[in-house]
């Protein structure tokens, strides 16, 4: 079983969306607007490139909680987050977390996702079982 | 021009979802869950679980489908087109396996503005067919320029 603390920092999650990710993530997941997946449209409408959908990042998120837990699907309990600047494709996903306070086995984690200097989702709290 | 508010508290018409153990395992592959639980049963079924078994995340699949008509009702009045996810947060409930049917009900929990921007806060509540809570979800959309 994993050992969290007040204080302690989940293991760092990377990850690199390659250029066809958010293609496979609109399939994966229904959602298909086009600003995530058409280049051409997303600069029509005035952004930089096609950007990564904000619940895939949420998910990497979520992914590095459960790793820091130990795997089990069941530890993750509740998930708050802010989507703020916008991911993109082809660049590193740096998910951080601090365990905030600790009850018995509930373990609540401020948590965030960076690419470079871009939170693309800040202010976020997780709140983890470990078993 | 001030946001509408008479939405707050409309309910849409639930939506069902029958959870299919490849859709998982599409799910799984697109965002990086690598473990075995999210692709074989019999590793699901020795870690516990009736069945392989969803990612927490695979909230999104089964209970998005629900929103659309509120972000699409006219009562409620969203400016599709200067819509950004502003925030999301998800309380989970029972695990959700292959073979298991979701139903999701969505409502709209509140509509506000500030700083010339409206936030429209939805709420929608996932049960499976034992009619366990699996997952409730908060979904804030922020529309610049109201």
């Amino acid at each position: 079983m994993a050992d969290l603390n007040q204080g302690d920092s989940i293991p760092e999650l990377k990850v690199t969306p390659d250029k066809y990710l958010p293609h496979r993530y609109a399939g994966a997941s229904g959602d298909f607007n086009p600003i995530h997946i058409d280049n051409d449209f997303a600069q029509m409408v005035g952004l930089p490139r096609n950007i990564l959908h904000g619940l895939y990042s949420m998910a990497q998120v979520a992914r590095a909680q459960t790793e820091a837990a130990g795997g089990d699907p069941r530890s993750l309990r509740r998930l708050k987050v802010q989507f703020r600047g916008m991911g993109v494709p082809e660049e590193e996903i740096v998910v951080t977390g601090t365990v905030r306070e600790r009850d018995g086995d509930t373990v609540v984690v401020e948590t965030e996702a960076y690419q470079g200097d871009n939170g693309i989702v800040r202010n976020a709290e997780a709140e983890i079982e470990l078993r | 021009m001030p946001v509408k508010t008479e939405a707050i508290g409309k309910e849409y018409p639930p939506v069902t979802y029958e959870v299919g153990a490849e859709k998982i395992r599409e799910y799984a592959d697109a965002v990086g869950q690598g473990e075995a639980v999210h692709r074989d049963r019999e590793a699901a079924q020795a870690a516990g679980f009736r069945d392989v078994v969803a990612p927490p995340m695979f909230a999104v699949v089964y209970s998005a489908r629900a929103l659309g008509p509120g972000i699409l009702d006219p009562e409620v009045g969203i400016n599709f087109a200067t819509m950004v996810h502003g925030g999301q947060e998800f309380v989970w409930g029972e695990p959700v396996c292959a073979g298991d049917t979701i139903t999701t009900t969505a409502r709209v929990a509140d509509i506000s503005e500030k700083d010339g921007k409206g936030f429209y806060v939805f709420e929608s509540t996932s049960v499976n067919q034992d009619g366990d809570e699996v997952v409730r979800a908060t979904w804030t959309n922020i529309v610049r320029g109201v």
